[in-house]
C-alpha cells in the first residue's frame, strides 16, 4: 500500500470513487473509499431505501412510471398476444423462430453475470465482487423472469404450458425427456428458483437492518416477515455461511449448464450454422461477457444517483471491464472458428450458411454483431478506456446492442435459407417489437422496484471485507479508547484475513484525512 | 420484575477485536448457554467460542443424492415403461439424453435443501426473541457487536456475570426480561 499513500484521495464522496489509483507494490487498493466504519455503510446504502414513499428522488419516480408503463403495455400486448395467437408476429415459414427466441436468449444470457459474479466469484474469494453481487443477482432475477415470459408466451397455446412439466394426466403421457426443449423446460426454472433462493439468502441480514433501523409501522412489519427474525447469532451465521458456500458451489456449474442447454436448442438440431459442438461455450462466454455489460449499464447510473461511489469504485469498474474484454475476446475466437470450421469441414450447406451470413440479405445484422462484439471489448485492452466511466457506459451498451443481434443473426439467418430455395423468405418484425420492449418494461419496472425497497448493496458482506472486521486490526489500538489488545495478537487464531493486506494507517491516508 | 430471574444478560462491544476477547473470557468462565450476535460473521470467532462444525452439508448430501437417484430412475421409467417412445432412434433407455435433467434435478434438490435446512437448523423464522426487547440490540445488524448469557447456564448469577461481562470491555451490559 505504500504507493497508495502517495496519492491522497479528494474528500469529496462524489469524486473519489472515480480517481483512479497506482497499482499498490504489496497487497491490494482497499475496497471502500473514504473514512466509513460500518455505521456509515448502512447509513449510505439504507438512505434511498429509508426515504419516505412520498419522498423517493423525482429521477427514481420517473423512471419507475416510466417502467411501469412499459410493464402496463407489455400485460396489453399479452392479451393481444393470446387473443389472437402468435400470428401477429413476423414469424414466417422458414423463420419458424425469430425474435421470441432470439429475446428469450439474450435475456437470460444476461442474467449469467449476476450468477457468475454471486457464486463463481465467490469460490474464488474475489472479495471486490461484494459491493455488485446484490444489483447483478437481482438483475440475474428479473432477467430470468423477461426471458421466462419470451418461452412461456411463444407457445402460441399458452393455456397448454403445464403439458411442460411431468404432470400426470388423464392420458398417461410424459414430456419428452430426450428433447433439448425439454431440457431447456428444467435449466430455466431450476436456475430461477436456484437465483432467488440464493439472492434471498444473502438478503436477510440486510433485512434485518432495515427492519432494525425503521420506526414505520409498514416497514417493520414488512422488513420484519422478509428477514425471518434474524438477529445475527454467531452460531446462526456458521450455518448461513455454510449453506451460502452449498449454494455457491452449486450454481456455479448452473450457469454454466444453463447456457449449455441453451445452446443445445439450436446445436442438437441438424440446421447449418446450428449444429456446431462450439456452441456451449461460445454461447457460455457470450453471455457472460452481455451480462457482464448489463451490470455495468445498470450500476454506472446508479452508483452515481444513489451516492455509492465509495463502494462501487472505479477498480471495480475496471475489473469488470477485464472480464468483458476476457470473454469477448472469446466470442471473437468463437466467431472466427465457426468461419474456419464452415470452411474446413467442405460442407457446402454449412459454407454457405455462413457466407450468406457476413453478405446475404441480413448482411446488415452480422456487420452490426461484428463491430459491437469483437470491436469494442478490445477497446478495453486500454487502461485509460476500462477506468473511464463514461467511454465505459457507452461501450457497454455497444456490447447490449451486439449481443442482441448475436442471438439474432444465429437464430433469423440461418432459418430464412432453407435447403430448398422456393421456400426462402425474409422475416421483417411487426408487432413483436411492442413485445421486446414490454419486456424490457417489466425488466426495469422490477430493478427500479429492487432499487427503492430492497439494500442494493449487500451491507454485511460489504463489512465483513472491510479492515476493521478483523479481529487482529491495529487500527483499534487507537480507536477502542485505550482498551489495551497487545494481549490479542498474542492469541494464536487462523492467520488474519487478508483483507487487501492493509495495515490501519494506511486506511487513514487513502481516506483522505491526515 | 427485580423478583423474578431474568431471561440473561446482553453485553454491547465495540468492535470485533474486543468481541472475540469477551468470547474468549466468556467460553473459558465454562458458560455453555450463551451466544454472541454480530452484523456479519466474525471470522475465527467460531473457534473461539467452541462452535461445532454444522450438519447442513449432510442433510444437502442425503436429500441431493435421493432426488439425483429420482429422477434419472423417474426419465427411464416415463421414456422406457409407462409410455415407451421412440425419438430420434434412439434406444428406450438413452441415459445421455438423460443427462441434462438428471443433473438440474440434483442442483435443485440440493439447493433447495441447503436453503431450507438453513433456516430450520437455525430455528428461524422466529418472530421473537427476548433480546428485541432491548434498544440497544437494533445495532447489532448495524455497526455493534453483542453476547448474551442465559440465565438458564448453571453458572449464571446476574451479578457475577455482570461482573464478567463488564470487566471484559462491554460498553453497556443490560438485562433482559423472559
Amino acid at each position: 500500500m505504500s504507493t497508495s499513500t502517495a496519492v491522497s484521495l479528494p474528500n469529496d464522496p462524489k469524486l473519489r470513487g472515480d480517481v483512479v489509483l497506482p497499482e499498490p507494490l504489496e497487497g491490494r487498493e482497499l475496497l471502500v473509499r473514504g473514512d466509513h466504519d460500518f455505521h456509515s455503510i448502512t447509513e449510505m446504502v439504507c438512505a434511498v431505501n429509508e426515504a419516505p414513499i412520498l419522498k423517493t428522488p423525482n429521477g427514481l419516480k420517473f423512471g419507475i412510471a416510466l417502467a411501469a408503463a412499459g410493464a402496463a403495455m407489455f400485460g396489453g400486448y399479452i392479451g393481444y398476444l393470446v387473443w389472437e395467437g402468435p400470428g401477429i408476429w413476423g414469424n414466417n415459414n422458414p423463420v419458424g423462430w425469430a425474435w421470441d427466441i432470439v429475446n428469450f436468449v439474450f435475456w437470460v444470457g444476461i442474467g449469467h453475470a449476476g450468477t457468475l459474479i454471486s457464486a463463481i466469484l465467490y469460490l474464488f474469494r474475489q472479495k471486490w465482487r461484494t459491493s455488485i453481487n446484490r444489483f447483478a443477482e437481482a438483475m440475474t432475477i428479473f432477467a430470468v423472469i423477461a426471458a421466462g415470459s419470451c418461452v412461456a408466451l411463444h407457445t402460441g397455446r399458452i393455456w397448454m404450458d403445464y403439458y411442460l412439466f411431468p404432470i400426470p394426466n388423464q392420458m398417461g403421457l410424459w414430456p419428452n425427456f430426450r428433447s433439448p426443449l425439454e431440457w431447456d423446460v428444467f435449466a430455466v426454472n431450476t436456475y430461477f428458483l436456484v437465483s432467488l433462493l440464493f439472492w434471498f439468502t444473502g438478503l436477510v441480514p440486510d433485512f434485518a437492518t432495515l427492519r432494525d433501523r425503521t420506526n414505520v409501522r409498514w416497514r417493520r412489519f414488512f422488513y420484519g416477515f422478509l428477514s425471518l427474525g434474524w438477529r445475527g447469532s454467531m452460531r446462526h451465521w456458521m450455518t448461513y455461511e455454510k449453506a451460502y458456500q452449498i449454494l455457491a458451489a452449486f450454481s456455479a456449474p448452473l450457469v454454466l449448464s444453463v447456457h449449455t442447454i441453451v445452446s443445445f436448442d439450436f446445436a442438437v438440431s441438424q440446421l447449418p450454422g446450428w449444429h456446431t459442438t462450439i456452441f456451449p461455450p461460445y454461447f457460455v462466454a457470450g453471455a457472460i461477457f452481455s451480462g457482464f455489460a448489463m451490470v455495468l449499464t445498470l450500476a454506472i447510473p446508479a452508483r452515481h444517483w444513489l451516492g455509492l461511489k465509495d463502494v462501487i469504485t472505479i477498480r471495480h469498474i475496471e475489473n469488470m471491464n477485464k472480464v468483458i474484454l476476457l470473454t469477448g475476446s472469446l466470442v471473437g475466437y468463437a466467431y472466427g472458428m465457426e468461419f474456419f470450421m464452415a470452411a474446413y469441414s467442405g460442407n457446402q450447406y454449412e459454407g454457405f450458411t455462413f457466407l450468406n451470413r457476413m453478405g446475404g440479405p441480413y448482411w446488415w445484422a452480422y456487420w452490426i454483431m461484428m463491430s459491437c462484439n469483437v470491436i469494442t471489448p478490445q477497446l478495453f485492452w486500454f487502461k485509460k478506456i476500462r477506468t473511464n466511466v463514461k467511454f465505459t457506459f457507452v461501450l457497454s451498451i455497444f456490447v447490449n446492442i451486439g449481443m442482441w443481434f448475436e442471438r439474432f443473426v444465429i437464430t433469423v439467418t440461418s432459418l430464412h435459407r432453407d435447403a430448398l430455395p422456393s421456400s426462402w423468405d425474409y422475416f421483417v418484425p411487426v408487432t413483436e417489437v411492442f413485445f421486446f420492449a414490454g419486456t424490457f418494461g417489466l425488466f426495469f419496472f422490477l430493478f427500479l422496484l429492487f432499487v427503492r425497497f430492497f439494500p442494493v448493496i449487500a451491507m454485511s458482506e460489504v463489512k465483513a471485507v472491510m479492515p476493521q472486521a478483523n479481529p487482529h486490526w491495529e487500527g483499534y489500538g487507537h480507536a477502542a479508547g485505550g482498551h489495551d489488545h497487545a494481549g490479542e495478537h498474542a492469541h494464536d487464531h487462523h492467520a488474519a484475513p487478508a483483507v487487501g493486506g492493509v495495515a490501519g494507517p494506511a486506511v487513514a491516508t487513502t481516506g483522505g484525512h491526515s | 420484575m427485580s423478583s423474578t430471574k431474568p431471561w440473561g444478560l446482553l453485553a454491547q462491544y465495540e468492535n470485533p477485536a474486543t468481541l472475540t476477547h469477551a468470547c474468549s473470557r466468556v467460553k473459558a468462565a465454562g458458560y455453555e448457554k450463551w451466544d454472541a450476535c454480530t452484523p456479519f460473521p466474525v471470522h475465527g470467532l467460531d473457534k473461539v467460542m467452541g462452535i461445532p462444525p454444522t450438519k447442513l452439508p449432510w442433510a444437502v448430501l442425503v436429500v441431493g443424492l435421493t432426488g439425483s437417484t429420482f429422477m434419472l430412475f423417474f426419465q427411464s421409467w416415463a421414456m422406457g415403461w409407462a409410455y415407451p417412445m421412440i425419438v430420434g432412434g434412439k434406444p428406450l433407455f438413452s441415459m445421455p439424453a438423460f443427462v441434462p435433467i438428471w443433473y438440474e434435478v440434483t442442483v435443485l434438490s440440493s439447493c433447495v435443501t441447503a436453503f431450507l435446512a438453513n433456516w430450520i437448523m437455525n430455528g428461524l423464522p422466529q418472530p421473537y426473541h427476548p433480546a428485541f426487547a432491548s434498544k440497544a440490540f437494533e445495532r447489532v445488524t448495524d455497526d455493534k457487536f453483542f453476547i448474551m448469557i442465559e440465565s438458564e447456564d448453571p453458572r449464571f448469577d446476574t451479578e457475577k456475570t455482570k461482573t464478567l461481562l463488564k470487566e471484559s470491555g462491554a460498553t453497556l451490559v443490560e438485562e433482559l426480561e423472559a
